[in-house]
């Protein structure tokens, strides 16, 4: 069957199983978007090319199924470098198709023409420039499976456009992926197997990091029935987040820069870490000549590069999660580990009398209370896609997750502006969840037309602003370390509520405790989306933190507010 | 310095992506040489990288995780065979010829082209050896040098070869 470059494309889209996709058309992407008016695809129109790529990501984030997002050539293209690199750096299966210029046109700095492949190069797991209608099919192909094995990442495909119009035959059974054949790596001997085996077994302070490799390779319940068996308590870093329900017992909770206190010093004091699909980020470490100075170290990682890139460990256990502690399981000897969960327990109780939870209603509203109302009023079973920041944070410490892929956010490129478009992307994957988006009133300011789309699509998601008037990490920083001296902190916005109204959104706002749970409760019960504007204190910190480059246990807590202590007395 | 051995696609673009990640992660790369193989899809590569072993191996590691990339090995610690292949234009007058000769008889180079002022040297070896000739060469005077980089095999029954291509692949997605 003879087709056109444009029409293989959508006819291999949806073979490859794709229902939605996300992007902005122009001129050098025009003969897709006429085939795709003829096609069964749905295309969600954004307002900026960025958005298309952090829905494609919260798509695929909240799916594990690849997310697509399209634009035209030059500043389209552009456009999605910031989206593509957040994909990158938190290994999300994304592929971008981009519009080029007609081939014959390559290279003479013709209008809207850009080396996007060029310029992407370090910010994808793979980029093929296709020039030919012929090679569109087997090319669609490999990106996704280039981009959903393995560790996943972003692919981005550059179609010139006289592929999009030139017509070849059109046989999908022909156009088998034909990627280069890899030598194949052995992930692992017996020796090494048999020394993590030993660790485990022989260690008193044992403790498992849980990272996003877990969701990733649909490790879930492996992952359950090793940490029962071996009964080891589990710290989780951010994008690990819901691998494992926060309602076991055996579950810590964070770790890291804004992790949980009780975890951290759990960390300094354990003296075995099982490393299971985490890379040690700088964010979770601290300063590496402090970190877990007593522990030997397990790392199961896929990556090879990982291993000992910030941390030697003293096993590597290369492959995929699932399969690894697969492999694992039937070796664990069961073991009580008696003495160091009550150790941590004692820290954790430390801990709970701090906790902002225990502050009586002063007048004032927390973002923590905000945050934790959600939770309560939803029942921690939303969807929950949350931007970069101290809302994020919070969130992360008050919002009890219990399922995988019920937290999306921006980890490592800590993307300001990712929360609104990629709660969209979400809500395209997951049609019946609950998607709630938590937002700080900067990164909002960043992302925000993309409220259009919401509406032109008709679809329903909650998005709570925590407005504290300032760019509110960056302030805390200020705070901290720089003398509270608030440069280009303090942040003038529009009246969200009344904004929302303009794009015709149901806007609310509240400004104290008493009112949020309602305001919640009443968000739920509307059929449409509602954005909820919460005017919290405006110059609250995120505690405990530790201070970049110091170590884990050099956290600085959350001060003995008056208050705080009153609410702790019988 | 450390020294990888590359199995990559033969396609433009490739030697970019190598080039760019050890760029990304900050190693200096020393010399890079690229030549076909017996099959015409594969080329291979050596490089020598300004970095310690911690560094190599990250390199390594990165490197096979491109697509286009089908195998790459540190070599640095193995027995190795290397060789540099450099020209050397160096002036050459009556008077001092006959004394040039005898020096580049005795590094085993050759002379490629002759001219009135100058010869061409022509040689090959480890890049100690290279570098031991023109230390001598330079009191007279080198007026042009061209080296073409390292290429590097382990040696006896080590072997270095890249993977069969003509696996069938999956066709499920």
């Amino acid at each position: 069957m003879k087709l056109t470059g444009a029409e293989i494309l959508c006819e291999s889209l949806t073979k490859l199983g794709v229902r939605d996709l996300f992007g902005y058309p122009g001129g050098a992407i025009l003969p897709v978007y006429d085939a795709l008016g003829k096609s069964k695809l749905h295309h969600v129109l954004v307002r900026h090319e960025q958005g298309a790529t952090h829905m494609a990501d919260g798509y695929a984030r909240a799916s594990g199924e690849v997310g697509v997002a399209m634009a035209t050539s030059g500043p389209g293209a552009t456009n999605m470098v910031t989206g593509i690199a957040t994909a990158m750096l938190d290994s999300s299966p994304v592929v971008c198709i981009t519009g080029q210029v007609s081939s014959k046109l390559l290279g003479s700095d013709a209008f809207q023409e850009i080396d996007i492949t060029g310029i992407t190069m370090p910010i994808t797991k793979h980029n093929v420039i296709v020039s030919r209608a012929e090679d569109i099919a087997r090319t669609m192909r490999e990106a996704f499976v280039i981009a959903n094995t393995g560790r996943p990442g972003p692919v981005l495909v550059d179609i010139t456009k006289d592929a999009q119009q030139a017509s070849a035959e059109f046989d999908w059974e022909a156009a088998t992926p034909k990627l280069p054949v890899k030598r194949k790596q052995k992930n692992f001997d017996q020796a090494e197997f048999d020394r993590a085996v030993e660790l485990l077994n022989t260690a008193k302070r044992p403790l498992i990091l849980a990272g996003h490799g877990i969701m990733v390779s649909g490790a879930m319940k492996t992952f359950a029935e090793f940490v029962k068996s071996a009964n080891i308590p589990v710290a989780m870093t951010l994008l690990g987040i819901g691998c494992f329900p926060a309602n076991e017992k055996l579950n810590l909770g964070m770790m890291g820069m804004h992790g949980e206190a009780w975890v951290n010093h759990a960390i300094q004091e354990a003296d075995l870490l099982i490393a299971v699909g985490m890379r040690f980020d700088d964010r979770v470490t601290g300063d590496l000549r402090t970190y877990a100075k007593t522990a030997r170290k397990i790392h199961i990682e896929i990556d090879r590069s990982e291993i000992n890139k910030n941390v030697a460990v003293d096993a590597a256990l290369v492959g995929d999660a699932r399969e690894v502690l697969e492999s694992l399981l039937p070796h664990i000897a069961t073991r009580e580990h008696g003495d160091w969960l009550a150790r941590i327990a004692e820290m954790k109780g430390d801990s709970a009398v701090r906790d902002i939870q225990s502050l009586p209603d002063n007048g004032h509203l927390y973002a923590a209370h905000v945050i934790n109302d959600i939770w309560k009023a939803t029942n921690g079973e939303a969807i929950v896609v949350t931007d970069v920041g101290q809302h994020q944070m919070w969130e992360a410490q008050y919002y009890h997750h219990n399922a995988p892929r019920s937290l999306i956010t921006s980890g490592g490129l800590g993307t300001m502006g990712f929360a609104l478009p990629a709660a969209i992307g979400a809500k395209f994957a997951k049609r019946d969840a609950e998607v709630w988006v938590v937002v700080g009133d900067g990164g909002f300011q960043m992302t925000m037309c993309e409220l259009a789309t919401i509406v032109q699509e008709k679809i329903n998601i909650k998005i709570a602003i925590v407005n504290n008037g300032f760019l509110g990490m960056v302030r805390q920083w200020q705070e901290f370390f720089y003398d509270k001296r608030y440069v280009a902190t303090p942040l003038v916005a529009p009246d969200f509520a009344a904004l929302a109204n303009a794009f015709g959104i149901r806007g609310e706002r509240v400004s104290n405790r008493t009112d949020s749970i309602n305001t919640i409760r009443a968000a739920r019960e509307y059929p449409e989306s509602v954005l909820i504007d919460f005017r919290v204190e405006q110059e609250d910190s995120v505690y405990p933190m530790v201070p970049a480059g110091k170590g884990l246990h050099e956290m600085i807590r959350r001060p003995n507010n008056p208050l705080v202590e009153t609410a702790t007395e019988p | 310095m450390q020294t990888l051995v590359a199995y990559v696609e033969n396609k433009p673009g490739v030697l970019n992506r190598v080039a760019s990640l050890a760029r990304r992660l900050a190693i200096n790369i020393d010399s890079l040489t690229v030549g076909p193989t017996d099959n015409d899809q594969i080329a291979r590569m050596t490089i020598v990288a300004h970095t310690d072993a911690k560094g190599g191996h990250r390199l390594e590691a990165s490197l096979e995780k491109l697509v286009d990339v089908l195998l790459a090995e540190n070599v640095s610690e193995r027995s190795l065979l290397e060789r540099d292949l450099a020209l050397i234009k160096v002036r050459a007058d009556q008077q001092n010829r006959p004394h040039l000769m005898e020096l580049i008889k005795v590094f085993r180079g050759r002379v490629v082209d002759v001219a009135p002022d100058s010869l061409i040297i022509e040689v090959s070896g480890t890049v100690d050896k290279i570098d031991g000739l023109i230390e001598v060469l330079r009191p007279f005077g080198v007026l042009e040098m061209a080296r073409s980089g390292r290429i590097s095999m382990t040696r006896g029954g080590d072997l270095l070869q890249p993977p069969p291509q003509d696996v069938p692949q999956s066709a499920t997605v």
